[in-house]
């Protein structure tokens, strides 16, 4: 396939792999590297990635998958409103999330109404197809899916669409990283940014994670050559004991990002302080529909107030999605948390790191190996 | 929700138009990226295009990868 394939030679890859093991053993210590991408995390995975790279180098997964952190508050509303008759429309992956007495998929199984889409658009299309319905879309994710719904708002407009909202949980990511880097307990000597929320916002967002924390920053593609190339870069910047941004994606993102998008998002919503799974309240990390859109605020018509919410006992995905941990150090990762039976969102999702193990990880597979042949 | 896999702009009328990846034809909302031109290799999230691939770039990076060795600015290590 094309733009695929030539990022996936295999000598190629070697070679940068090389030139990084030299760097590193210069280095002499441990450099832990955090891709903050969901994405990310999978490809680095699917292509073991790690295999390639030396002991001192350790990657870290962190909190870029959307449906991870969305609260279980955000989960239990959406449960809310199914209970109440309103048509919810969800991204796939929300289905199964496990939020603090129920998931979209057991309210649907007790006659709530959901389905789910693959676009903020087809939503839009499903209210104006059942006009006696009132429509709600899940609006979770970063910067790369905000736009899209904010899009899908100015359509409705455009269009006297009056039965479809959105529940609006958007989040952006420059204030995780934020976060992350101010908190002493997780330590990062550099950042792997993720590529798409970057087509988006540009390389140039970043920018201040470097000159002000000294992290250096590299925004990457997802094919292996591109991961490693961004491994490359970002040691280098080490060994210089320096830290800026590079963009090695500039195929697909540039500084400034897309223009076009970042006005509609604009235009649509306003940036407030948002929740996030087991980082607690980040201050301005978030995204609401603004006063001249709030007809599509599904929470300022039809508000739902959750005054208690609970997690799963034994469920460390908050430690996962900063890098605390990695998943395999979690008990109750592959028995009894696995895809077919998820504790958290982290093993629902496909960009969730602790599905991502369960699939891919060489560990646990050989653990399951192990426990076959005893 | 993103796919990482770019795909081809086959038709283009206003803000809807059409990929191809594979064999596979899809609908896509050209909304956020409406400079696109038919031809173009894009980026789709969500149903949407968000970004357009730039051949240049592509042929630099590999230019650059396949290099006898990559000057980092490291030195010789
Ligand atoms: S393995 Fe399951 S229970 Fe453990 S952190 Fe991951 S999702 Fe939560």
């Amino acid at each position: 396939m094309k733009y695929i394939s030539e990022f996936r030679d295999h000598k190629l890859a070697r070679k940068i792999a090389l030139r990084i093991s030299r760097i590193a053993r210069s280095i002499d210590r441990e450099i832990r590297l955090m891709e903050v991408c969901g994405t990310h995390a999978l490809a680095i995975l699917k292509f073991a990635i790690k295999e390639l790279l030396p002991p001192n180098i350790n990657l870290v997964s962190g909190p870029g998958c959307p449906v991870c952190v969305t609260p279980n508050q955000y989960i239990d509303k959406a449960c809310i409103y199914m209970q109440r008759g309103f048509l919810v429309t969800t991204f796939g992956d929300m289905m199964r999330v496990p939020g603090s007495q129920s998931s979209l998929v057991r309210e649907k199984s007790r006659g709530g109404k959901v389905k789910i889409v693959y676009s903020p658009v087809d939503a839009l299309r499903i209210a104006k197809s059942y006009p006696q319905e009132k429509v709600i879309f899940l609006g979770i994710g970063f910067e790369t899916t905000a736009p899209t719904v904010a899009a899908s708002i100015l359509m409705a407009e455009e269009d006297g669409i009056k039965n479809f909202m959105v529940l609006c949980g958007h989040k952006l990511i420059p204030p995780a990283m934020k976060t992350l880097v101010e908190n002493k307990r997780v330590r990062i000597d550099g950042f792997l940014c993720p590529g798409h929320v970057s087509a988006i916002i540009g390389s140039e967002a970043y920018e201040f994670l470097a000159r002000d924390y000294n992290v250096p920053c590299v925004v990457t593609g997802f094919e292996p050559l591109d991961i490693l190339q961004g491994i490359n870069l970002l040691v280098s910047q080490i060994y210089r004991k320096e830290a800026i941004v590079e963009n090695e994606y500039t195929r697909i993102v540039t500084q400034k990002g897309n223009l076009k998008a970042k006005d509609l998002m604009e235009r649509v919503f306003k940036v407030s302080d948002s929740y996030w799974r087991g980082m607690g309240v980040i201050k301005s990390s978030g995204l609401s529909i603004n006063e001249d859109y709030s007809r599509y605020d599904a929470q300022l018509h039809y508000p739902v107030e959750i005054t208690s919410f609970k997690e799963k006992k034994g469920c460390r995905c908050g430690e996962v999605l900063q890098g605390l941990i990695e998943p395999r150090e979690c008990m109750l990762f592959g028995d009894p948390c696995n895809p077919s039976n998820p504790f958290g969102p982290c093993m629902v999702s496909v960009e969730g790191v602790c599905n991502i193990y369960y699939r891919f990880g060489s560990d646990h597979k050989v653990e399951k190996l192990n426990a076959r042949s005893n | 929700m993103c796919l990482a896999i770019p795909s081809k702009l086959i038709s283009k009328e206003g803000t809807k138009g059409e990929i191809e990846i594979g064999n596979i034809k899809r609908e896509v909302n050209l909304t956020l990226l409406p400079e696109v031109r038919i031809g173009d290799y894009v980026l789709v999230h969500a149903g949407f295009a968000i970004s357009k691939v730039d051949e240049k770039d592509v042929q630099e990076l590999l230019k650059l990868l396949s290099m006898a060795d990559i000057d980092l600015g490291c030195g010789k290590i």
